[in-house]
Order: C-alpha cells, then structure tokens, then sequence
C-alpha cells in the first residue's frame, strides 16, 4: 500500500469545563490513505466532531489539543496560524455538522464561494465568477448563474448541503473532512449527496473523512472503518471484513443492536447501560461495564491498540479488544 | 387480529402560512400547507402499525389529529365506535386516557420540576385509576415494568440519559393504562445501542398489555423490525400500505420502491452508484397537481400530472396502492 497522506499520532483533546477537566480524543493514531474514504463511527460524544476539528485546529478554548497531526510531511500543529489558515479550506476543507449555523446567513452563496477562490485560487473577475458557477453544477444545483445572488435561506435543506459541498471543493482540496453529511437530510436525498460525494472524490482525487453514526452509510461508502469508544479508537478495519466479523465487544454490540431485515418482532441484542461519562471513565477498557466479555483482566489496564492482521488478511486490522479471539469464536453478527 | 379500533376516513387539515401586511396590501391569495389531504386509515386492534415517509410528509400531523392535539378540517376520526371530532368535556379527556402519545424529546414534555414519582402520580390520580393508598405501588410497578430503578422515582427528569427519559416517557404513558400508544419517532434521538433497548422493551408492553401501536418513524429498519403492517405517506398523502414483509420485499408504489432503494444497507458488498431517485421534496406550499409524487417519477405517464390516483386495494392480500400504472394493470 502506498504511504498515507495524514497521520495522527497520539492526538489528545483535553478540555477544562465547570464539570470537570475531560478527554475528549484520547490518544488517537490513525493514518489515511490517499483516495480513500474511512469512515469514523461511535455514539453522540464519543469525540468524532472534535476529532475532525483538532485536525483543522478548530477547537477552541477551554479545550488543549496535543500530539502530532502529520499532513504531506509537516506537523499542522506546529504551524503558525497564518500558515495553518492556507492549509484550512485550502488543501484540507471541512464539511459541518449543522449547515445552517456553517453557511453565513447574510451572505449570498455566490460571495461565499467567491470568498474561498479568493483565498485559494489565483481565480479573479470573471473567470473567478465562471468556476463559482461551474462548482455549484458540479454539485447538482439546477440554474447555477441564477442562484449566485440568492441567501442561504432560500435553499431547501439538501440544497444548502450542496453549497457547502461546492463550498468545500473550492480550494481543490486533496482532503475532505465530512462531518455526518446528510443526518440531517432525507433518506433520497442523503442518497444523492453520498452518492456524490463517491463520484467527487473519484473526479477530484481527494481522501475523506466520513464521520456517522449510520452504520448503513458506513456500508455504502466507505472502504475502511474506524470505531470510536468515549474518546478512544477501539477498531479499525475495511468496511467488508468490520462487518463480516467485528472483533472489538463494542463493535459487535453496535452490530447487534440494529435490527436486521427479515427478523421482524424478534428482540434485539442491545448493549446494556449507557455510554460512560467522560469525566468519570471506568479504569482499564472504557467499554467493560457494559461488555459481556469483560474479566478482570479488562479493568486491570488499559488495552492499545493492536495490529491482529493475519496472514489471510492483507489489509491492517487493528483492535483494542483484549479479548478478540473469543469475539471471533463466539460473538457470530446475529443478523 | 382483524377486528378495526381505529378508523380515518378522508382526513384533511391545512396549516395556514402567517401573512404578511405586504402580501395582504398586494392582495395575494393567503397561502397554506396542505399537510394533511384525505387519508383514509384503519387500524386493527393488537397490531403495530408504522408510519413511514420523508420530513414534512404529515406523520406527526397525523398522530397529533388523532389525539385531538389538532383540530382536523374535514373528515372523520372513529375509535372503537366513538366519533372522536365530537368528543367533550369528559368524554375526551376518557379518550385521551385510552389513546396516549409519547413524544419524541420526552424532556419537553415532563415537568423538568417534578420528579419521577410526582409525574407518575399525577397521571394516575387525575384519572382516578387508583385508590391514593395504591399509588405508591402502582408506581413501583410502572418503574418496574419499563425497566428503570426503584430510586428512579425521587430523582428529578434531567438526571436521567436520553433512553431513560423515553422509558419516563413510556411510564407515563402507561400508568394510565391506555389501549393504544401513538410512538411518534420514539426512538429517533438515541444512539442505537440504547434504541434497541427501548425497541425490546416496546415488543415486550405490547405483548403483555395487547396495546396496539401507531409507530412513526423515519428509520426504515426501525419500522420494519416492529410493524405488522406500514403506511408509507408523500406529501400528506398515503400512498401505500401493506403487511410489512410484503411492502419490504416487493414494493408496489414508485416513492416506495425509491425509498428503500435510498435506505443505505448494511451490506457492504452490496453497494449501487446510481441515485435512487432525482429531485427534491416538492414545498407542501405548492404541491404538484396529479399524482404528488409525479415530478420525480421515473414512471410518470401523462395521466399522472392530471389525476389524482386514488388509494385503492391492490391484489388479495390486503395491500393499498395509490397509483395510475397499477390502476391501468389491476
Ligand atoms: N467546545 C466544547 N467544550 C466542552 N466540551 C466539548 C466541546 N465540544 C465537544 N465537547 C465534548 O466533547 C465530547 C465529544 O464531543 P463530539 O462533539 O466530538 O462528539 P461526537 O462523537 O461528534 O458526537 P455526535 O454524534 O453527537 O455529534 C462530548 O462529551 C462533548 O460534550
Ligand atoms: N403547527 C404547524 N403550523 C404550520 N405548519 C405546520 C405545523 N405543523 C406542521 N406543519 C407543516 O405541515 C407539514 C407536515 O408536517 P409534519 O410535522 O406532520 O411532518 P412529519 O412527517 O412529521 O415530518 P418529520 O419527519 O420532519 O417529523 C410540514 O410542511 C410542516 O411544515
Ligand atoms: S401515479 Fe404516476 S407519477 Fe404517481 S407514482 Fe404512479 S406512475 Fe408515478
Ligand atoms: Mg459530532
Ligand atoms: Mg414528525
């Protein structure tokens, strides 16, 4: 395989609040490949927004972000903030959560784009104003030159969704960093947007960062998968063999708890509990009070991630589950 | 399991668009949403019914008109032989007892001031379905029966995660010992490893209590894992309706075949690039003459844009359609 593009080492979020002083990204390694799409799944607050900002350097105070975030051979987190803002929106862009909140509001789309080519381009005038147009087609908006001068508001949801995309891609960036996408949109219209996304990316030769917690898009487009756990990286492994055979407890659980087709009115296997508060972890592995697989052994310590890659398998499994043997010989995806 | 509670019969309502001293000065027309137009519905007594359909589509419309949270414009409501748009005074307030909604943020609907204990008593007093020296016990067994601790009772709503809030949610609900619950996106905000917990806890009230079950939802997997039967809507129409495996397995409308082809599946050796269906949600403001789904068929004829195609039963096994091309191929 060729060597990645971007390379988290020991990457740590702290934040100080009133509630106490948590870590929300724990010590993440991670690599990503160029032209890849990994997806990065885990529950509400298990630190994938927050992953994908401290990357950007987005977090702000009280949170600390320390480690190293390897980009084309330099560490972002040592740059200087006007050499990190070339980077941001420039060779790396990001997708928010809430487009809403991400687009201006008092700005029309077509000064929004323009603001990024600006920035990145050597584009201006009418040549600027012609890639503005042809980024907001690229992305499916019908009459483009038209829709220039119009607000954000004026857009339906899945449309303001493709302005950011359009947005994102201004730059030419060779990262994308998409934060849950389409949550918030309709399923035939998350539909249109992966499916553009996957075409973009091939077009445009960009890696992405697909952060969700819908484990179906993670099916659909992404080629490898890491699992995130109250702020740690649990598993990693492609899309095909996660799925196949989960061998972290938590990523079993999560497997487990959606309902599968055809098995109608049957009970689910849910994972009991809730996840943990991040300011009071449990000692050892995050996920064994809730883990059917747990012995003493889990609590004593906590697990790192481990290279379990067998011979039969080329591509890099790593999982943080002490117990993944059991997992394999056991733990079969009830669907 | 065939006998019909609960009957619709061509239900409208109409939202109207707030309006504006310039629209009024300019003499515009006043402009509405069209949540609802004629749905006709039955439900049978013990089953679980989902309700599926894109935002804005009316199935919280739906639900809401069904408890009287809504007045509706026209048509009829009948429950168990009752004309529910007549119902007074007393006689409402026992409707409402016996059909109960849980609501999607259950945090919104409890007194973020009472506790647990409190809101469960309250409910049970006003309805006067215990002597008071029972209550206590009552609730033990409510907390008991939807899985929460015994001390969940003197702790205040916010002190619980979001599955336990629904499970507070549920209690309530239940401590007046309702017939039919009306689940409008109950599960829709937690992460699924708790929403499977609930949806456990769901088959297993209903089987205990023989509750029968209005389930909307958006999550596709969700409504097939639960219903008996599913009625998917489109722009405040009901466009199919069937028993769930058949509408899984075989979909008869056009939206519904694009829908469950848009529904990411879990396989991923079993990916397709192209999109299901092209074009937006057409505004509730404005919708479509004809067919509501015309714009965006791929199967659209001319008839489609004129017609409206009625909701009409389709092969033996008790599947509705509304569509010109089966009504051209009975
Ligand atoms: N600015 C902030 N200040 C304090 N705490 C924060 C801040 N941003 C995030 N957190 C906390 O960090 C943790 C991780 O949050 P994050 O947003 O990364 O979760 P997530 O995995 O993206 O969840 P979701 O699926 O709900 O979006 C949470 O406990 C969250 O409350
Ligand atoms: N109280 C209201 N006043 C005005 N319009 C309303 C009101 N409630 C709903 N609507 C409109 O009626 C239509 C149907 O809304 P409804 O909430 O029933 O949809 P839904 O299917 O429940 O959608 P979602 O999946 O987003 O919950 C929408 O266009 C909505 O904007
Ligand atoms: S009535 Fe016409 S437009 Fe509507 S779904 Fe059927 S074929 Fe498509
Ligand atoms: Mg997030
Ligand atoms: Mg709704």
């Amino acid at each position: 395989m060729s060597e990645p593009i971007l390379k988290l080492n020991n990457l740590c979020t702290v934040f100080h609040t009133a509630r106490g002083r948590f870590t929300a990204v724990d010590g993440v390694n991670l690599e990503l490949f160029p032209g890849e799409v990994l997806g990065l799944v885990g529950e509400s607050g298990s630190g994938k927004s927050v992953t994908l900002r401290s990357i950007l350097r987005l977090v702000r105070p009280p949170g600390r972000v320390s480690g190293e975030v390897r980009w084309r051979g330099r560490n972002l987190l040592s740059l200087s903030e006007p050499q990190m803002r070339q980077v941001r929106g420039g060779e790396i862009s990001m997708i928010f959560q809430e487009p809403m909140t991400a687009l201006n509001p008092v700005l029309p789309v077509g000064e929004q784009i323009a603001e990024t080519l600006r920035e990145h381009t050597e584009l201006s005038g009418n040549a600027l104003r012609q890639r503005a147009i042809e980024l907001l087609e690229l992305v499916g908006i019908p009459s483009p030159k038209e829709r220039l001068r119009d607000y954000p508001h004026q857009f339906s949801g899945g449309m303001r969704q493709r302005v950011m995309i359009a947005i994102a891609l201004a730059s030419n960036p060779k990262l994308l960093l998409a934060d849950e996408p389409t949550t918030a949109l309709d399923v035939t219209i998350q539909d249109q947007i992966l499916k553009l996304l996957l075409r973009l990316k091939d077009t445009l030769g960009m890696s992405v960062i697909l952060v969700t917690h819908d484990l179906g898009v993670v099916a659909q487009t992404c080629e490898r998968v890491a699992v995130m756990y109250a702020g740690r990286i649990v598993e990693v492994a492609p899309a095909a063999e996660l799925f196949a055979q989960p061998r972290h407890a938590y990523t079993l659980g999560l497997l487990n708890s959606v309902p599968g087709a055809g098995s109608t009115r049957r009970p689910l296997i849910p994972i009991p509990g809730a996840p943990p508060d991040l300011t009071a972890l449990p000692p050892g592995c995050s996920f064994a009070p809730r883990c059917a697989f747990a012995t003493d052994e889990c609590t004593a310590q906590r697990p790192p991630l481990m290279d379990i890659s067998g011979p039969e398998s080329p591509a890099v499994r790593l999982t943080a589950c002490i117990h993944h043997d059991a997992l394999s010989a056991a733990g079969e995806v009830t669907r | 399991m065939s006998q019909t509670i609960l009957r619709v019969e061509g239900l409208s309502k109409v939202f109207p668009v707030s309006y504006s001293v310039v629209e009024r000065v300019q003499g515009r027309p006043r402009r509405a949403v069209r949540a609802l137009t004629e749905v006709n519905l039955e439900v049978r007594r013990g089953e679980t019914l989902g309700i599926v359909g894109e935002s804005g589509c009316g199935k919280s419309t739906l639900a809401r008109c069904l408890v009287r949270l809504y007045d509706v414009d026209s048509g009829r409501i009948v429950y168990d032989g009752l004309e529910v748009s007549g119902l007074r005074g007393a006689a409402l307030r026992q409707y409402n007892r016996r059909v109960q909604m849980v609501f999607q943020d259950p945090f919104s609907s409890l007194n973020p001031r009472m506790t647990v204990g409190q809101t469960l008593r309250e409910a049970i007093l006003v309805h006067r379905l215990r002597k008071p020296e029972q209550v206590p016990g009552r609730i033990r067994e409510l907390l008991e029966l939807v899985g929460l601790p015994a001390d969940a009772e003197n702790r205040l709503p916010h002190e619980f995660s979001g599955g336990q809030r629904q499970r507070i949610g549920i209690a309530r609900a239940l401590s007046v010992e309702p017939e039919t619950l009306i689940a409008d996106e109950l599960v829709s905000a937690l992460d699924v490893s708790v929403q499977a917990q609930v949806v456990n806890l769901l088959l297993k009230l209903q089987e205990q209590l023989h509750l029968t079950v209005l389930f909307v939802a958006h999550d596709l997997r969700l409504v097939r894992h639960l219903s008996h039967r599913v009625a998917v809507m489109y722009l405040g129409r009901i466009v199919e309706l069937a028993e769930t495996e058949r509408l899984f397995t075989a979909p008869a409308h056009p939206y519904t075949q694009a829908l469950l082809r848009a529904a990411p599946e879990l396989d991923p050796s079993r990916k397709s690039v192209v999109e299901a269906v092209k074009g937006e949600l057409p505004s509730p403001l404005n919708p479509p003459t004809g067919c509501p789904f015309h714009p965006r068929c791929p199967q659209a004829f001319e008839r489609c844009s004129k017609e409206v195609p009625a909701l009409l039963p389709r092969g033996p096994e008790g599947r509705w359609v509304a569509c010109h091309l089966l009504e051209a191929t009975p």
